[in-house]
């Protein structure tokens, strides 16, 4: 089962769509709430990374048998220095999303935490794509 | 204990959400950062913050918390009481500040 988001650049007001309807997909489908709460809090921490981040992105989630394939692709600024951008309470938010609370560095922590594997492809000036697995 | 309950004991103003009211409060987490609560609330938690727009609801609901309690006599922005008011999340407001209003809700809980 596949299923498919666009992600809109600073659009706050829809963060969190796509791993809501997500976790939806993943409940009906009867996977163990423990499982769906680490999806939800991977997904959404990438989700909003596009909204605050990137230029836009696209979502697609591939719902397999044994656990779910997310692949977050954005075109945007890309991650100049991927281990400091892992690294807790580093953030380049700007000062408006951060009055928002979001941009505490936690985002990148969070998905790795959540995820079973998570690799990260990104080219500065181009974009950023994440690619998130975990198995049910 | 449920969030009619805490509300009452406490005076808390209903934004929104009022269909919520007979959740079950499990626990309470305080925090003005948004991936610090999605990271580590747990569901059925009541969420102290000061906080007032719509992704807070959004991530309410997403972890599942039983409401979300407005410090400092902020409130709730319009957008925001929808969702509530959609997902049947209460959100509540009080006049106090987060730590004497936590300390409240802790003892109710755990008393």
């Amino acid at each position: 089962m596949r299923l498919e988001y666009d992600v809109a650049a600073g659009d706050f007001t829809r963060a969190g769509f796509a791993s809501s309807s997500i976790k939806k997909a993943l409940k009906q489908l009867g996977v163990s709430p423990a499982v769906v709460k680490r999806v939800v809090i991977a997904v959404y921490e990438a989700e909003v990374n596009i909204v605050a981040h990137a230029n836009g992105g696209r979502i697609t989630a591939d719902i397999e048998p044994d656990g779910i394939n997310v692949v977050l692709a954005d075109t945007g600024p890309g991650i100049p220095d991927v281990e400091k951008a892992m690294q807790k309470g580093f953030s380049t938010a700007s000062k408006e999303v951060r009055e928002m609370g979001f941009g505490a560095g936690m985002g990148l922590p969070n998905i790795k935490e959540n995820a079973d594997s998570l690799r990260i492809e990104t080219e500065v000036g181009k974009g950023t794509t994440l690619y998130i697995y975990i198995k049910f | 204990m449920t969030v009619r309950e805490i509300a009452e004991k406490l005076n808390l103003r209903v934004f929104s959400g009022a269909e919520g009211l007979d959740r079950e409060v499990s626990g309470g987490y305080v925090s003005d950062l948004l991936s610090d609560v999605m990271g580590f609330a747990k569901d059925g938690s009541v969420w102290v913050t000061l906080q007032t727009h719509k992704n807070v609801m959004a991530i309410a609901t997403l972890k599942e918390l039983a409401a979300v309690i407005i410090v400092k006599g902020f409130e709730p922005e319009d957008d925001a009481k929808e969702v509530s008011d959609e997902e049947g999340i209460p959100i509540l407001g009080s006049g106090e500040q987060t730590f004497e209003l936590a300390g409240r809700i802790y003892n109710l809980l755990n008393h």
